[in-house]
């Protein structure tokens, strides 16, 4: 009961204020992470941006070469983004069939117990850590590469495709088995009841009801294998050239960073350019979620 | 209009001494009985019953279930559906409506002619002439004849239900599973689709399982009253209930349980 006159408005009772106190904690909580986003955005700008004073953005963008600590220093970026490029491509043309395959067993095939041995398999090999999975790479990947191909090196793109296409498919196996485990089992037996085999109501419905879901696996997996770093430095080889093959050593974007950012002497155009190129990276990886994102929210 | 007494009874479904379990889950015990051409058989009885159990053995949805077991013979036509037939051939013969509709997410249109396209029919004129001969029979034409390209999930909930049945008339059935199919509608869906029913019999056998009792003394030819997975008593729907031979019988369409 408030006395009549009391100055604490209706709105301020202590319900309510409990109330306002815990909404504001979540709405800090909520906008902190936005917050940390657009921080980390700025300073790789603040510092990455310094480098386009000495050097074009196209030049950076469209250069053949990367010599960064010769006189006069060249930052031609594009042998490490297509080095990246074509890594990653190898790796989802690895990836995405195996991974979708995968899924599709696991969901709709399997029999339950093997489902459930699969899918804690799947999760088991997501949480090795990529030193690890690199370090396996280059000593059993790379001589395997080298014999296969009877090439003078194994570290090569092709190498490194293999390896990432292994560390993406548990990211694309499990979101994809959510999303095809998440279809009404009435879309499975209405298609069963009016004459589907097992494959085509997997096929001509369940894949197209999971559509979204499996969509914004494939993103993720490609996020993820854009992103990767130890493995690919340690068995790709690392040769800044524009690579014309997948059997051709190459350098990531991401490998480029790790490696030459000890050596860098900061505030030189050779630290900007290195914070360049992580501005392409999150621009590629942004646009890749963004994907995802709309993919996955996306009206039916 | 024609009485099931004036037809000539033929057995279009034949249920020989059918047990059905999920492992130790007993459902159906020992049910004999017989479904005659071109009537509707109303299958009533409490929740457990085994009514669903025994749609689900009719199309063999239950085979996609690793517990299930069954001893006795189904045939169709005299022929044993679960040794001589092949499942899509069989799932064509005997269509099945759900108790909750369920559109695939696609167009009204493609919802139809999914099924005639799994059985190999792809010519647009011939697909066209299928789906509109389909809603009609479900008396959904005239509400969406205007609007085929449209998602089926945006009808109303008794629209998609006789969508379901137009899905299932389009692959020509011979015999269509109504399991429970009104009971997610309000009476008018529900009138609307009991209409359908009484249409479809004159051209396919019909087995309705239903919670509603009034709905099987309003719509079928015949009911059958399952209890604990056992027939108690099948009959002329009219003698089940004004005079049924069995106690349970009429305990049970009298409202005394279940």
């Amino acid at each position: 009961m408030d006395f009549v006159g009391l100055p604490v408005p209706y709105t301020m009772k202590p319900r309510r204020i409990s109330e306002f106190l815990i909404e504001s904690a979540i709405f800090l909580a909520g906008t902190i992470s936005i917050l940390f986003v657009v921080l980390i955005f700025i300073f790789l700008a603040k510092e990455g941006f310094a480098l386009f004073r000495t050097v074009s953005l196209w030049d950076f963008l469209a250069g053949k070469d990367w010599y960064p600590i010769s006189y006069p220093p060249r930052f031609g970026a594009l042998p490490l983004i297509l080095g990246s490029v074509w890594v990653t491509l190898g790796a989802i043309l690895i990836s995405v069939p195996i991974g979708v395959a995968c899924a599709v067993y696991i969901a709709e095939v399997a029999p339950h117990w093997l489902r459930e041995i699969l899918k804690a398999s799947v999760e088991f090999l997501a949480a090795i850590p990529s030193i690890v999975l690199g370090f396996i790479g280059l000593v059993t990947l790379v001589p395997l590469v080298q014999s296969l191909f009877n090439i003078s090196t194994g570290l090569t793109a092709l190498a490194g495709s293999l390896m990432l296409g292994f560390m993406a498919m548990p990211t694309i196996v499990s979101i994809m088995e959510d999303a095809l485990t998440a279809v009404p089992r009435s879309y499975r037996e209405g298609a069963l009841a009016l004459g589907a085999t097992h494959w085509q109501a997997i096929w001509r419905v369940v894949m197209p009801a999971a559509s979204s879901g499996v969509i914004a696996a494939v993103m993720l997996g490609i996020g993820r294998v854009i992103g990767e770093t130890m493995a690919v430095m340690m068995i790709t080889g690392n040769a800044a050239r524009i690579p014309t093959t997948l059997l051709q050593p190459v350098r990531t974007m991401t490998a480029t960073i790790a490696a030459e950012m000890g050596e860098a002497v900061q505030g030189s155009p050779h630290y900007a350019s290195l914070f360049a190129i992580g501005i392409v990276l999150f621009v590629i990886t942004f646009i890749i979620n963004l994907t995802a994102d709309f993919f996955l929210h996306r009206e039916k | 209009m024609v009485t099931p007494e004036m037809k000539i009874c033929r057995p279009k479904v034949t249920v020989k001494d059918l047990s059905v379990s999920y492992g130790r889950l007993e459902s159906l015990r020992h049910v004999s009985f017989e479904v005659n051409e071109f009537e509707i058989l109303g299958v009533i009885g409490p929740a457990a019953s085994g009514k669903t159990s025994l749609l689900r053995t009719f199309n063999r949805l239950n085979d996609e279930n690793p517990a299930f077991q069954k001893t006795g013979k189904i045939l169709l036509d005299g022929v044993d559906i679960y040794e001589k037939m092949d499942l899509p051939t069989l799932r064509k013969k005997i269509g099945m409506i759900f108790a909750l509709p369920a559109p695939l997410p696609l167009s009204i249109f493609d919802n139809i002619a999914y099924g005639p396209r799994l059985h190999n029919v792809w010519k647009t004129s011939e697909l066209e002439a299928i789906v509109e001969k389909s809603l009609r029979a479900a008396f959904l034409w005239e509400e969406v004849k205007d609007r085929l390209k449209t998602p089926a999930m945006k009808l109303s909930g008794g629209q998609q239900q006789r969508l379901c049945i137009a899905r299932s008339l389009a692959v020509e059935p011979e015999v269509i599973l109504f399991d429970e199919p009104c009971s997610g509608l309000d009476p008018i869906a529900t009138a609307h689709v009991e209409e359908a029913m009484q249409e479809l019999k004159a051209k396919y056998t019909i087995i309705l399982v239903t919670n509603n009792t009034k709905q099987a003394a309003r719509v079928s030819d015949r009911t059958a009253f399952f209890l604990m997975g056992e027939l108690v008593e099948i009959d002329r729907t009219q003698k089940i209930f004004t005079v049924p031979q069995d106690k349970r019988t009429e305990d049970y369409i009298s409202g005394r349980f279940g």
